[in-house]
């Protein structure tokens, strides 16, 4: 090995800053954009914190100039920016201006029902997806390779938030099975978490159905077959590792399938997530709220690539380097 | 599965099959793309009845031979209103689409041409805007105006120009360093042929693939925005917005939300069939 030199926390580590400037850029973005639609807000900003942090009833002009002397709002705008990522950075993301609550708090809340959502909908997706890849790729051309060409074809063109329509449609409407949307049902999760992974498995089932073909192709599983193995062992010992490769690596690109579609689904199902929230906060012009929910939301993106990263380097040795 | 940026480099292995003639499901996309085509083009000005008109005593009239689609629950024609929300989805993706290309592949050029400091501080901008998923930009864009059209326009095109400056970026490094742009170089051909003849020819089936994605990107975000409620408002309309105005009336009148879902699907549908991939 020509990378013998590089000690192996080192490659680790190039993929790890990768991923944190990748985070700094997030907050960043996110903390610009936030910091600028404040100031094309309508109004006095001033009063406007004021109202946020003391009720609309309570607001003086007194406060609000406490408010503006506190926070340097007088002052130019690139200090004020300045400030701004002072904040960011020392994780104050202020206070909601809808409900008077600190940001940090209301994320707190909504982490835990958005984490849940995504990893189940990944799971889901992975038990799905690849299963029905490989057995299509066993037989190229075969039924089932042609009926999840069709069906994947159908999900690839339905966008998440119609799916999740679809969904309600069949199993809460005709069925009557699951609950449509909330929190608190039995099986409330089951419907939301269906519509992302329905729609990244689309796309992981034709991965692993190209990868499986391929496998069958090659050398190494043509050997294992003639030096006596049976289908299922060869399958078990040396083609699923060379599926789950292409499949884990294509997950990173489905990554922003899952974001974008964690905050769809959430709003079309009710679902208490971050998602959820941020297009509350658009809705109420709450830009601390947009700035935190936006900010989490990116990192999630972020640190799921990370683990995506580990994945692939830990499946395929080949990576490492 | 379509997303903002949702592209792997799968979707470039078909070079030598892009330039053989279409495959059944190819022109079947074709087919389907035209005729919603002209129907964004053309429609509008067929149906002519004005989108926002109402005739309270029509409200949810079944379809009929003059109106193919009924009335809405306001009584607004429904075929005026999905006739004008296709050409204002088409229009804002292939404006937008349009408005990203054009910058993101002169840049993704000059950043290969020139290298230096100029491609290092284009990729680190490009990085930060790939950092977060498109539609959360577009999402926090829309944020600054909510139910204004040039927020998402702006953020749709500021989501979309970074694949054109990566992708052209790359092939272009390849391409220049490669012996017969040298010898074209050596030759005293200038820049301007060279991107003519030597790297445009090579670039055109990958940003056709990029548009593609783009366009149906494009499409996607604006109707799902509108959907949750976000991105155009009523009365304006809007796909995503027709549809979420119409889901409450779908047990009496399902055809009213049914024809601009069918017509996203279609179209997204249209876009996916032209994929020179293997059997799709």
């Amino acid at each position: 090995m020509t990378t013998s030199t590089v000690p192996a926390w080192g490659r680790y580590g190039r993929l790890l800053a990768q991923r944190l400037l990748q985070a700094a850029l997030v907050a960043l973005l996110v903390g610009t954009l936030c910091f600028f639609m404040t100031r094309m807000l309508p109004g006095d900003m001033a009063y406007r914190i004021a109202a946020g942090r003391y009720g609309y009833d309570m607001v003086t002009s007194a406060a609000a100039d406490a408010v503006r002397l506190e926070l340097g709002l007088d002052r130019p705008w690139l200090a004020a920016l300045g400030d701004w990522w002072g904040r960011l950075l020392r994780l104050d993301l202020g206070v909601s201006q809808v409900t008077a609550q600190p940001v940090a708090r209301e994320i707190a809340w909504q982490l835990g029902p958005t984490l849940r959502l995504s990893l189940l909908a990944m799971t889901f997706s992975l038990l799905i997806g690849p299963t029905l890849g490989v057995l299509a790729g066993l037989k190229p051309g075969g039924l089932l390779d042609r009926a999840t060409l069709a069906v994947s074809t159908v999900l690839r063109a339905l966008p998440s938030f119609l799916l999740g329509l679809v969904l309600v449609l069949v199993f809460s409407v005709k069925l009557g099975v699951l609950p449509a949307a909330g929190h608190d049902d039995h099986g409330s999760i089951m419907l939301p978490a269906l519509t992302l992974a329905l729609g990244m498995a689309a796309v992981s089932c034709r991965v692993a159905r190209d990868a499986m073909v391929q496998v069958r192709g090659s050398a190494y599983f043509a050997f294992a077959l003639t030096k006596g193995l049976n289908l299922r062992q060869a399958l078990l010992r040396h083609g699923l590792r060379n599926v789950a490769a292409p499949v884990v690596a294509y997950l990173g690109v489905q990554l922003v399938y899952l974001v974008e579609g964690v905050v769809l689904v959430e709003t079309i199902f009710a679902w208490p997530g971050i998602g959820h929230a941020l297009v509350h906060a658009i809705f109420g012009r709450d830009v601390p709220m947009i700035q935190g929910t936006a900010l989490v939301l990116g990192l999630m993106f972020v640190l799921f690539n990370a683990l995506v990263d580990a994945a692939c380097a830990f499946i395929d040795p080949r990576r490492r380097a | 599965m379509t997303t903002m940026h949702s592209l792997s480099s799968d979707d470039f292995l078909d070079l030598a099959s892009a330039r053989r003639r279409p495959n059944r499901a190819q022109l079947a996309g074709i087919l389907l793309l035209v005729v919603i085509a002209l129907f964004a083009l053309f429609g509008p000005w067929l149906v002519d009845i004005d989108p926002a008109r109402q005739q309270l005593e029509r409200f949810l009239e079944a379809p009929s031979l003059a109106h193919p689609l009924g009335f809405d629950q306001l009584g607004r024609s429904m075929l005026a209103r999905l006739a004008h929300g296709t050409q204002l989805s088409l229009a804002l993706a292939l404006v937008s689409v349009l408005s990203a290309a054009l910058p993101g592949t002169l840049l993704g050029l000059l950043a290969a041409w020139r290298g230096g400091w100029f491609e290092r501080v284009l990729a680190a901008i490009a990085d930060a805007v790939l950092a977060l998923p498109g539609l959360l930009l577009v999402l926090l864009l829309a944020a600054f105006a909510p139910g204004g059209f040039w927020p998402l326009y702006v953020g749709i095109s500021l989501a979309l120009w970074v694949e054109y400056f990566r992708v052209v970026r790359a092939a272009s490094r390849i391409l220049l360093a490669s012996p017969h742009v040298e010898a074209a170089r050596l030759l005293g051909f200038g820049p301007v042929h060279i991107v003519r003849r030597h790297l445009l020819p090579e670039l055109l089936p990958r940003l056709f693939t990029l548009m593609r994605f783009g366009f149906a990107g494009a499409v996607l975000a604006m109707s799902a925005l509108g959907f949750v409620g976000v991105g155009l408002q009523p009365p304006t309309p809007e796909l995503g917005v027709m549809m979420i105005e119409m889901l409450p009336y779908y047990g009496e009148a399902p055809w009213l939300v049914g024809a601009p879902v069918l017509l996203l699907f279609l179209t997204l549908l249209g876009l996916l069939l032209l994929s020179p991939e293997r059997d799709a």
